[in-house]
């Protein structure tokens, strides 16, 4: 991030800064975080900044809260581009890679109604597989169907 | 609900056949040639008790005739043993789960095919054991075991499968013998015609599979124009039971049927198929022509499946029968 865009919004002590979000995205990222509601860490948003790698990008600041792994692979889902720094004492202390692996275990919950998985009983974990990653699309390891990845937010586990 | 971790998911098994992609071109092959060698024996002309101490487990959730009687023929005459499930009267009945259904029968029998309305529930019953799952009808989605069966059909009828003309007709969304033959005839360079009406098409994601595997993939809504130039028409039911609504179910019904008079100028070779039951798709009068082989193709079930039985159950059918 350039100085500029740096000033749109206050530098955090400490916590997550997520970059390159593609550009209107950062509502859904909160929503695959978890981080839309029942938190109380400050969050700043910044929608729809220039950027020259994505047009337009979004950019996230969570305070006190490092993401760890496992959201680091759901943010992937919907920004394989993002760039992630956990920031200590106004620092980047560490950066940290957002990568779509090849399975997703218990993240996303396949949408086809007649999947064996939609029996809230069965208990073996959600399986989907990641086919494609530019564009992402991810198919069911159990019935094959392709995700909506515009509702995809709406099936995180 | 939580869900438990990953390590409770069994390890793929060898012999599992849950979509065509499990086997390779030459894996097919060599099924089709020993399904070939098994023919006495499925007529009952040879006994030889390959699997003499195995048992097989039919697991099926939704009805079957052809299938099942066919698995039991196969593995009766290879001299195993059959139990037989249906849902109706048993602990599924009672709110069983599938897993834990799949975990008696892992301690039961050696092999299992299941059938069961739900798609993707035989990749799940692959997952839940350890015994070598064959997939016999999952919902809408494959039936691997009939594309073997009708592979074999089409091979012992024309020797070679490529630059074939096929056309599969009818119910191509909810058909799941479709799904699973067409993959396999675009793996072997057929030129697939594709015949629906708009509310039945293939579904989009398969298409993009076929095309993806090199297959000529023609898509129209046209039967007649098509039996000309075609090597293997292969006919299906449209499926009232997959239907949400039945006036959708009968502005299509029976939009697709075959008559001996529609047969006049079709090549001498051609070949009819049908994964039966039929209803109205082909007319009585079409079984005394030559061209009727679904009958034939429902008997190919058990050589087929013979073979396949063999090959979960790691028997050598090449080393064993000359």
């Amino acid at each position: 991030m350039s100085d500029a865009e740096m000033r749109r919004v206050t530098a955090i002590c400490n916590g997550t800064v997520i970059d390159h979000i593609p550009g209107g995205q950062a509502l859904q990222v909160l929503r695959m975080l978890r981080l839309e509601s029942g938190i109380s860490n400050p969050i700043s948003l910044v929608m729809n900044v220039p950027s020259d790698k994505l047009g337009r990008k979004d950019v996230l600041k969570i305070e006190d809260r490092e993401l760890v792994q496992e959201e680091l692979d759901r943010l992937a889902i919907i920004a394989s581009e993002a760039s992630v720094a956990i920031i200590r004492n106004y620092g980047v202390a560490e950066k940290r890679q957002v990568g779509l692996s090849d399975e997703l275990v218990n993240i996303i919950k396949c949408s086809f109604s007649n999947c064996i998985t939609q029996n809230q009983r069965e208990p073996l974990p959600q399986r989907l597989r990641v086919v494609s990653r530019s564009p992402v699309e991810i198919r069911c390891s159990y019935c094959g169907k392709i995700q909506d990845m515009a509702e995809i937010h709406e099936r995180i586990i | 609900m939580e869900y438990p971790p990953l390590d409770q998911i069994r390890e793929s098994v060898m012999g599992d056949v849950i979509t065509m992609d499990d086997l390779t071109n030459e894996e097919i092959i060599k099924l089709l040639d020993n399904a070939r060698k098994m023919l006495p024996v499925a007529k009952g002309d040879i006994h030889l008790p390959l699997l003499q101490g195995k048992v097989l487990a039919n697991m099926f959730f939704e009805n079957s005739t052809r299938t099942r009687m066919s698995f039991e023929t196969a593995m009766k005459r290879l001299g195993g043993e059959v139990l037989n499930f249906t849902s109706a009267g048993s602990s599924v009945s009672k709110g069983e789960t599938l897993f834990d259904t799949m975990q008696m029968i892992d301690g039961y029998a050696d092999v299992a095919v299941i059938r069961h309305p739900r798609q993707g529930a035989a990749q799940y019953s692959a997952d839940a054991v350890s015994i070598p799952i064959l997939n016999a009808g999952d919902g809408a989605g494959n039936h691997p075991t009939q594309t073997l069966l009708d592979l074999f059909t089409i091979r012992e009828a024309h020797a070679e499968f490529k630059d074939l003309n096929v056309v599969l007709v009818g119910d191509l969304r909810y058909g799941r013998t479709a799904h699973s033959l067409s993959n396999a005839l675009a793996r072997f360079g057929v030129n697939l015609t594709l015949v629906a009406p708009e509310s039945l098409k293939m579904p989009n994601e398969i298409v993009s599979d076929l095309k993806s595997l090199g297959g000529i993939v023609t898509e129209t809504d046209q039967l007649y124009e098509q039996i000309k130039d075609s090597d293997v028409i292969y006919m299906t039911r449209i499926q009232k039971e997959r239907f949400p609504d039945e006036d959708e179910y009968s502005k299509v019904s029976e939009i697709y049927t075959l008559t001996e008079s529609d047969l006049i100028g079709s090549k001498e070779n051609m070949i009819i198929m049908h994964p039966l039951p039929r209803v109205n798709e082909i007319h009585p009068s079409v079984d005394s022509t030559k061209h009727a082989m679904y009958f034939e193709q429902a008997f190919n079930g058990i050589p087929t499946r013979m073979a396949l039985l063999c090959k979960s159950l790691g028997i050598d059918i090449s080393r064993e029968v000359l």
